[in-house]
């Protein structure tokens, strides 16, 4: 078997001779222009754009629709490559959900990792003061590249829960674009390629919010930054689109909105906002894009003829910081509420008890995701924006504490007076709900106008952001990944070690929280390199060395976690159809999950929470019969 | 984008070919098809509108007086109705396309179809060669995207809006290659109907935009 009968390996070919074509193509357009033939800047964007789409016609993903543009008809095929070994369609294109869902997940992990490669690097670096053995440039583009990669990881992470469980949760055969659904995988790879790439050709070390004017000068690094950008941000856009499809149209009959499990509220409102918001930091980065390639001035504040202008005030760097947050505050929340979901339907399962306020936690998801369109001036209260908008934004940014508390006393009452089992998946969950308390009661404090002055741009807020991260999306995610590991391999991974992992991280993400609100409080700048040794009465540096450990702590646990399911997934105990008697629709067929899902139409039989209730069932499936 | 709900309305013509569903299994029908991707073309429209209201909130932000009265840039007016009555004109053809298939007229929706593609077509030339004078020994442009803020916005708004037509008109000459033979029924005209309503949206756009650029607020002259 030649390694090119893997779709990605002619992905990658196809990447390479994109940008070498792309390239090409810049100088022959400079030579006939009459210029001089080669320009780094333009040869690697127009590279980069023609490497994308080396990648996905190399990898396959475009194939079917190229056809149709010639009318030739392209039957659906099912299941695994007939030519091929059946573990081959994992690294090609696949038109199977929960193939890419686990494609996703799979790639997502790879980049958490990477991403928490480069945080330790950088964090060892601030364990003392001064320098040691990072410089300042590199400094900046490692936690640039922390951030940017970890977003991307996220994203994936939540395609990869939404792809593979929506359709199952809701009992449908597939997605309702299974084309689509392939290509919004595979835009990632290339995307990822680009940033990772961007490093070795100068980086961009303006931070991954990429502001200008210093991203509109940065290295070239920002031109494959961007393009890395958009097309994680394609496939975050046809991604949500083909879910909100499948929610909406593909439910079985007598499943109606407020009957589904929830998770598939908490994608529904999450996709609602990456359909649309995602969009924002596109054109805001197109925009500085171009203006670094065709010195178009959109932040530029010298306007025409190279003045400020009296008459035309020239471009407006606050307005790039409006678009981008435009979108950029939603990401969060476009992170977390697939996490949140997550915590929402393993805690009945867990606690044997019906989801307390269903409709409650499902409007509040909906909730989130429309204040979450109104809050992104809280990004800029020093920005130097008027002033009168300040109030408003403090406000609508209090109110998410609204709809976040209906979940936290939803959760609360889900688990009171429960029969509450204590396996790895659950201590997760309850891990995830102790972090997102940190993480939501620091929030009002940076929402509120007069002391988030103080604390912008702190270590403060690291530490907040930090905790929503991890509580929403960290924490769920490894619940989730423990939860349906028996699922997608069927068997069971090893519950001690899944036990070690959680009471390694938790606490030592605790310390790391904390430590890093605490050396925020006693002045440590945001992605500043280096800080003043006396700072907090000279207990700075134990502070940072605390968090440094705990950060270490936190990627053993990650890796025991990674160590236990490629242990465990191929000769681990079989787990059996359904071992944590969830009611939930993928829990009633055999696992792993054959290729097609249900042998027969889902029917829906009762309420999706009512655990404890003696001869109930959610649904019923050929396999179950009617019982 | 388009060119993929497109093409998902024809999963339907070989459904038929999967046999993965046991016998009393009732395969979706090319209705629900339709509906799925007309849902998912307007999920997509709502997601556009994100990207083109960026570009008119750009515009409303950036385009200021000294005194903060909104501004616009001196431009040829005469060239921004012609190319904007062209697109408008447009649609009508585009829409004439889709009743005819509807009612089965061929030859009709084959005209029409092409007639879109030409008015699309001039009013890309319209713009290029026209409003940004790209060719200037044949017209000579007013604006350059270098000139500060109303060049960036300007060449910015149009020229976003400028690929989305040449877009729609990629997929309307393909609608048209597939409908000469004879790809679509009366009953089956899913990727004409995608097409349809892809043009009238982007359309639409420019209904908004071209009084952005063209007419709101009081003109100043660029300083040349």
């Amino acid at each position: 078997m030649s390694l090119f009968t893997l779709g990605i390996a002619r992905g990658l070919l196809g990447q390479v001779l994109g940008m070498v074509i792309g390239m090409l193509l810049t100088c022959a357009v400079r030579i006939l222009l009459g210029w001089e033939a080669w320009a780094a800047e333009p040869a690697w964007t127009v590279g980069s754009v023609c490497s994308i789409i080396g990648f996905l016609l190399g990898v396959g993903s475009l194939d079917d629709w190229l056809k149709w543009t010639k009318g030739i008809p392209t039957p659906m095929h099912h299941g695994p490559p007939v030519d091929k070994p059946a573990w081959t369609r994992y690294f090609s294109v696949d038109y199977n959900h929960k193939v890419i869902g686990v494609q996703y997940t799979v790639w997502g992990i790879l980049l958490l990792m990477v991403g928490g490669t480069v945080a330790m690097i950088f964090r060892t670096e601030l364990a003392r003061s001064g320098l040691q053995f990072l410089g300042l440039d590199l400094y900046n583009s490692f936690i640039g590249m922390h951030g940017m990669i970890m977003i991307f990881a996220i994203l994936l992470g939540v395609g990869g829960m939404g792809n593979y469980l929506v359709p199952l949760m809701i009992g449908a055969e597939d997605m309702a674009f299974p084309r689509l659904n392939a290509l919004g995988f595979w835009f990632n790879v290339p995307g990822s390629i680009l940033l990772l790439l961007s490093l070795f050709i100068g980086g961009w070390d303006a931070g991954w919010t990429a502001y200008p004017p210093l991203s509109a000068r940065g290295p070239i690094g920002y031109q494959l930054f961007f393009l890395g950008v958009f097309a994680i941000g394609l496939s975050s856009i046809v991604g949500s689109l083909n879910l909100l499809v499948t929610i909406l149209r593909m439910r079985p009959p007598g499943m109606s909105l407020f009957r589904m499990p929830i998770f598939c509220w908490a994608v529904f409102a999450t996709s609602l906002l990456q359909l649309t918001a995602t969009q924002l930091i596109g054109t805001s980065f197109l925009m500085v894009s171009v203006q670094r390639a065709l010195g178009m001035g959109f932040f530029d504040p010298r306007g025409i003829l190279g003045e400020v202008s009296p008459m035309v005030g020239g471009g407006d760097p606050v307005l790039f910081q409006h678009l981008f947050w435009f979108y950029s505050h939603p990401a969060v929340y476009i992170f977390v509420l697939p996490g949140l979901g997550i915590v929402s339907e393993l805690l009945p399962v867990f606690s044997r008890k019906p989801l307390f306020g269903y409709k409650w936690i499902a409007l509040s998801s909906m909730a989130i995701a429309i204040l979450g369109f109104i809050v992104w001036g809280h990004h800029m209260f020093v920005s130097g924006y008027n002033d009168i908008l300040r109030i408003p934004f403090m406000y609508a940014t209090l109110l998410v504490a609204i709809p976040t508390g209906v979940k936290f006393f939803s959760w609360l009452g889900t688990m009171w007076g429960g029969k509450i089992h204590f396996d790895t998946p659950m201590l997760f969950v309850l891990g995830a709900i102790s972090v997102f308390l940190i993480g939501g009661l620091s929030g009002p404090i940076l929402a509120t106008v007069p002391t988030d002055f103080p604390l912008h741009d702190s270590y403060f807020i690291v530490g907040h952001f930090h905790a929503t991260m991890f509580g929403g999306f960290v924490f769920p995610f490894f619940a989730a990944l423990y939860y349906w590991f028996p699922k997608v391999t069927g068997r069971m991974y090893n519950e001690k070690l899944g036990k070690i992992h959680f009471f390694i991280m938790t606490p030592a993400f605790w310390v790391q929280t904390l430590g890093q609100m605490g050396v925020g409080v006693m002045g440590m700048r945001r992605r500043i390199a280096d800080y003043d040794p006396t700072l907090g009465g000279g207990q700075i540096e134990n502070w940072q060395m605390a968090v440094t450990i705990a950060g270490f702590a936190i990627a053993f646990g990650v890796m025991l976690m990674l160590w236990n399911f490629f242990q465990h997934a191929e000769v681990g105990v079989a787990a059996g159809d359904n071992p944590w008697r969830s009611r939930s629709p993928e829990w009633q067929i055999p696992s792993p999950i054959p290729e097609h899902s249900f042998p027969a139409p889902v029917r829906v039989v009762g309420e999706p929470y009512d655990y404890g209730l003696a001869d109930s069932g959610y649904v019923t499936t050929a396999s179950t019969g009617d019982d | 984008m388009t060119a993929t709900a497109i093409e998902h309305g024809r999963e339907h013509e070989h459904a038929a070919d999967d046999h993965h569903h046991t016998g009393d299994v009732d395969l979706p029908t090319y209705l629900e098809f339709t509906r799925r991707n007309r849902l998912g073309m307007w999920l997509f429209f709502a997601s556009e509108a994100f990207l083109f209201l960026a570009l008119l909130v750009t515009r409303f932000y950036l385009w200021r007086g000294p005194h903060g009265e909104v501004v616009r840039p001196e431009l040829d007016q005469f060239a921004g109705l012609v190319v904007t009555a062209v697109l408008l004109l447009s649609s009508y053809f585009m829409n004439r396309a889709e009743v005819s298939i509807a009612n089965d007229k061929r030859t009709d929706f084959l005209a029409s179809l092409l007639i879109t593609a030409a008015l699309g077509t001039a009013f890309l030339v319209g713009v290029v060669v026209w409003e940004w004078g790209m060719f200037p020994s044949i017209v000579k442009g007013h604006l350059k995207p270098t000139d500060g803020v109303f060049g960036a916005v300007v060449f910015g708004m149009t020229g976003m809006h400028a690929l989305h037509v040449l877009s729609g008109v990629v997929l309307i000459l393909n609608v048209w290659w597939l409908g000469r033979k004879g790809h679509f029924s009366s009953e089956r005209h899913w990727g004409v109907e995608a097409c349809a309503i892809y043009w009238h949206y982007v359309d639409l756009v420019w209904i908004f935009f071209y009084p952005a650029i063209y007419l709101i607020g009081s003109t100043i002259e660029a300083p040349h």
